[in-house]
């Protein structure tokens, strides 16, 4: 007896059927959020669409064919895969540990020849399913005992550990918080998040209240890095010019911008890394608040149709891995721009869909592909 | 293996955390909207103006500062294009490779080569290091040629001052050197220009004196750079204007003479044009170069001008003054007649001395004059007399009548350290002194000693006044661009034309007598006289111990402590043309080492046959193509905050 037959099969769509069972409307929003990068890589490359623009749209098509495929595969497939996945993203970790490429200072890729791979962005998926299994495999009762609450731990650790290790801090806090909402959404007791949240708020009040005392628990350089790391304006031409420079091309935007291709701030290199991580004060600086406000709302009927399709998902492992990867899709652009508004340290976090990058983008469409097949799938 | 059918309850619990989730998300949207709205909406102008700062640099092309003439129109300071190779780091990968290519094109010592590193290391990247100087068009032409293997490399063209007579002109027309921080702390200033690293301005003399018109207007250029500081496009741009050539009154030719009689003395000569004021001549000696001080000058050089005694920085025509002696009997005699105390015919006894409240006061000649009229007191220059007239006349008459003729008066001249010299007064001593006037200090001023100071310049101006009858006003500068400077003072003094008469008649047989203290120095021109007064002004008193023993002769004294020689003059002396004055520190006496000197330089002058001003070169220079000049970026970019 397999899991699926627990179910009214009769009810689902088959064969060609499923295409209008397709979550079309998250469909149409992925495109329109491309097409605002699309947009964006046009106009920060002076004009010029074979340089970023063009490549960006051919990885967007490839990557929404596969959506579309992914979507007619049932979702009790992609279950049953969950694990091996998770240990193959966890061995592809292992390997780019010893025999990765370095780059950007960080060792993070395996040069396939034809790709580079990016097992860390893999992992973000692989993590969720895996979670998502273990919380549609284990008894309700169960979700809340300690000891059952030690596997999702581990199964968090293991790779945020070797994220950590590359290093590659903006991968890891996604990682986590991914996982604490994937435990969140399973229905694990509130008193454990409230605990954590205690725990980690203590050590960090300790390790900065040692500071000075004797007993000091970090070495002052290590204190320097934080505060560095914390307040970027303490230094302001390292890493504090790029987030200056950033609040200015946000700012001089005004309500609606300077216009397509007139942002000065972009256009004479003020920017850093204006067609990857810092393409939203770009977007800002040339269409103003209201460009801005169209991309987070976009943004935000994305998590909602998500969140929509889980809320009437019978399925408990297609209901917690949409609203997994709807998690993580947020983390991207939350992180993302909090950074290039200076209400976040910088870390290496792309913007979902616009930024320029092939890893982010094929995880993302991957990801909605489990989405979509979930809701092609979902009982209800 | 225990499989359950779904449960609702499961379900629903997922529905409400699936819900807060969303609440949290879409508060947390809120948050991101809200601070979008903070900074592009209400600090919308602020980052708008930083966003500009970024963008807009200000271009200064710096003006070409404006040449000084001589009368006759020749070229005094002029500039000189210079060239030199600059380089920034922050568009260059390997300074070392660079530095080193650049070293097959232009001469670069290995200690500037190190230098130029070490420089580039600990200079802002963005900040041009200077690599070499002096260099020649051929090498300038070199590195341009070859640009593009040499990125961040920028060949400058300035320019920098010459002064074609640097003796000559030291003391008047003085020097340029680069801003200073101490410059810009003094002044109030704020052209642009000044925050030019290496900008020139004037220090000393005329060139500081006139510098907002020599200096000119600087073109601002405003152009968008990107973030390297590369130019994308002018903006705008506001025409300069190059600073106003000036012509001054000297006389290179008569400076040169003048300055050659005193040279090897620490003396002042002035010779002014009694006709319009002119300042033909204006010499202090000795002198320095000033060229030494625009390239910078050495430490040995600066103590070596510092420690002479003889002070050749210091400007003696006008900043040097001295007790004028001898030569202040003329304002004595001319105050004693005005005030009807005297016709000058009245005689006065001299036996060599006079005692006022049993204090002997000595008349030069120990055995005296025996009877004496005016014309004889100042042909002879008998201090009795004066002793006698200054003490019926008055202090303040004598002073008033003083500061009429120029003396104790600040002139306006374009000069440092012009000084006022003194025309002592009763209200002044109680001020300064703290002590009442007496009347041996009136004696004292009676014969140009005590509290009496007058600078060479305001001795000359008196022999001018006395000579030409008119209360003429010296000048210094001719013209400043197209405007011409006034002549001012050309009134008749208010004073009897018969009582001048009288004080002209003593200086012509000063000179011209045969009894006259400068009947040595007569002038050999034919046809031509010259109207005088000579001066001996003591720098110490002399004790009556001193006296006792025999006053030392003045060769036998240190040369601290001789006499100063003095001599005024104006020639001819029924037609003057000329004043001069001219003052020999430690000289002696004036007769014998004042006036030969005054009689040459008054000689020169009558020869120079002056024939008015000579037509500048016209203002097209050579150095003033716009194009040659490098402009400067200044950036106006704020440190981020």
């Amino acid at each position: 007896m397999s899991y699926s037959d627990l179910y009214n099969d009769a009810k689902l769509p088959t064969g060609a059927s499923k295409a209008f069972a397709l979550n079309w409307g998250l469909a149409v929003l992925l495109i329109a959020a491309s097409c605002v990068g699309f947009l964006m890589l046009f106009s920060v490359a002076d004009g010029n669409l074979d340089k970023w623009a063009f490549p960006q749209m051919v990885r967007f098509t490839m990557g929404f064919g596969m959506m579309i495929v992914m979507a007619f595969i049932p979702i009790t497939i992609y279950r049953k895969l969950s694990f091996p996945i998770y240990i193959f993203a966890l061995v592809l970790l292992i390997i780019v540990e010893f025999f990765g490429q370095v780059g950007m200072g960080a060792q993070r890729w395996i040069d396939l020849g034809f790709m580079r791979l990016q097992p860390s962005e893999f992992m973000k998926i692989a993590l969720v399913m895996i979670l998502a299994y273990y919380y549609s495999w284990i008894d309700k009762s169960l979700i809340s005992k300690p000891q059952w609450l030690l596997p999702p731990i581990i199964l968090t650790l293991l790779p945020v550990f070797l994220v950590l290790r590359q290093p590659d801090l903006g991968t890891a806090i996604l990682l986590l918080a991914g996982a604490i909402v994937v435990m969140f959404i399973a229905g694990v007791s509130l008193w454990y998040f409230a605990a954590g949240l205690a725990a980690v708020g203590g050590l960090v009040f300790l390790v900065m209240y040692s500071q000075g005392h004797t007993w000091q628990l970090l070495k002052d350089y290590q204190y320097r890095r934080i505060s560095t790391f914390l307040d970027p304006s303490s230094d302001p031409l390292g890493a504090g010019y790029h987030i200056t420079q950033s609040k200015i091309a946000l700012g001089s935007g005004g309500i609606s911008g300077r216009g397509f291709m007139q942002g000065t701030q972009s256009h004479l290199n003020f920017l850093p890394e204006k067609h990857t991580d810092f393409i939203f004060t770009t977007l800002v600086e040339e269409f103003g608040f209201i460009g801005g406000m169209a991309l987070l709302l976009i943004y935000l009927l994305i998590v909602l149709f998500c969140v929509v399709s889980a809320m009437t998902n019978a399925n408990r492992f297609g209901a917690i891995l949409t609203l997994g990867i709807a998690a993580t899709f947020f983390f991207y652009f939350a992180v993302n721009m909090s950074m290039v508004m200076g209400l976040a340290p910088v870390v290496g976090v792309p913007l979902p869909l616009v930024s320029y990058g092939g890893s982010a983008m094929l995880v993302l469409m991957v990801g909605f592909g489990l989405v979509q097949s979930a809701h092609v799938h979902r009982p209800r | 293996m225990t499989l359950q059918k779904p449960d609702k309850t499961k379900v629903r619990q997922i529905t409400r955390r699936a819900g807060l989730l969303l609440g949290g998300q879409v508060m947390f949207m809120g948050v991101l909207g809200w601070r979008m709205r903070d900074l592009g909406v209400k600090q919308n102008a602020q980052f708008r103006l930083l966003a500009e700062e970024n963008r807009i640099n200000i271009q200064l092309v710096p003006p070409t500062r404006g040449l000084i003439y001589d009368r006759q129109g020749r070229l005094i300071a002029n500039n000189i294009p210079q060239y030199r190779v600059q380089m920034v780091r922050e568009q260059i990968k390997a300074p070392e490779v660079i530095l080193d290519r650049l070293a097959q094109l232009i001469p670069i010592s290995p200690k500037q080569h190190d230098h130029v590193l070490s420089l580039m290391k600990r200079r802002r990247s963005w900040v041009p290091v200077t690599v070499a100087e002096d260099l020649t068009w051929e090498h300038i032409a070199a590195v341009a040629a070859n640009a593009p293997a040499l990125p961040g490399v920028t060949p400058v063209v300035g320019s920098y001052r010459e002064y074609i007579y640097p003796h000559e002109y030291s003391h008047i027309v003085g020097y340029v050197g680069p801003v200073s921080d101490y410059d810009l702390s003094k002044t109030d200033d704020d052209d642009p220009v000044l925050r030019i690293p290496r900008f020139q301005i004037g220090k000393n003399g005329i060139e500081a004196k006139i510098e907002k018109q020599l200096r000119g207007i600087a073109e601002i250029k405003r152009i968008e750079v990107n973030s390297v500081g590369r130019v994308m496009r002018d903006l705008d741009r506001k025409a300069g204007a190059s600073g106003k050539n000036i012509q001054i009154t000297i006389d290179t030719e008569l400076q040169t003479a003048a300055l050659k009689r005193i040279q090897g003395e620490s003396a002042a000569a002035v010779v002014i044009d009694v006709r319009n004021g002119d300042i033909l001549a204006l010499a202090s000696a000795p002198t320095y170069d000033p060229n030494k001080f625009v390239t910078g000058i050495s430490t040995t050089d600066w103590n070596a001008l510092l420690n002479n005694k003889y002070r050749p920085l210091a400007n003696k025509t006008v900043s040097g003054t001295y007790p004028p002696g001898s030569t202040y009997k003329m304002v004595v005699a001319l105050a004693a007649l005005e005030a009807g105390i005297t016709d000058g015919n009245d005689h006065v006894n001299c036996k060599g001395y006079v005692e006022v409240y049993k204090q002997r006061f000595h008349c030069w000649r120990r055995g005296g004059h025996g009877k004496v009229d005016m014309v004889r007191a100042l042909r002879e220059s008998c201090d009795v007399y004066f002793y006698d007239i200054a003490q019926k006349v008055g202090i303040e008459k004598i002073s008033d009548v003083a500061r009429r003729l120029g003396l104790g008066v600040r002139h306006d001249l374009p000069l440092p350290a012009v000084h006022k010299g003194l025309a002592p007064t009763k209200a002044w001593k109680r001020k300064t002194k703290g002590k009442d006037w007496r009347v041996g200090d009136t004696l004292n001023a009676g014969i140009g000693q005590g509290y009496t100071l007058s600078s060479p310049l305001q001795l000359a101006l008196m022999a001018a006044r006395l000579g030409a009858g008119t209360q003429i006003e010296p000048r210094l500068i001719n013209s400043i661009g197209d405007e011409l400077l006034p002549i001012k003072g050309n009134i008749p003094l208010d004073f009897d034309p018969k009582h001048l008469d009288i004080v002209r008649r003593g200086m012509f047989e000063v000179v011209n007598h045969a009894r006259g203290t400068a009947r040595g120095s007569r002038i050999t021109l034919p046809g031509v006289k010259m109207a005088g007064k000579t001066g001996t002004s003591q720098v110490k008193r002399i004790t009556a111990s001193e006296r006792k023993r025999g006053v030392i002769r003045n060769a036998d004294l240190p040369w601290e402590r001789r006499d100063h020689a003095l001599f005024v003059a104006f020639a001819p002396h029924d037609n003057p043309k000329y004043a001069i004055s001219v003052i020999v520190e430690h000289g002696g006496g004036g007769s014998k080492a004042a006036a030969p000197i005054a009689r040459d330089i008054m000689q020169a002058a009558l020869l120079l046959d002056d024939t008015g001003y000579g037509a500048m070169p016209s203002q097209k220079r050579r150095t003033d193509d716009p194009d040659e000049q490098t402009p400067h970026i200044i950036s106006t970019k704020t440190d981020p905050v």
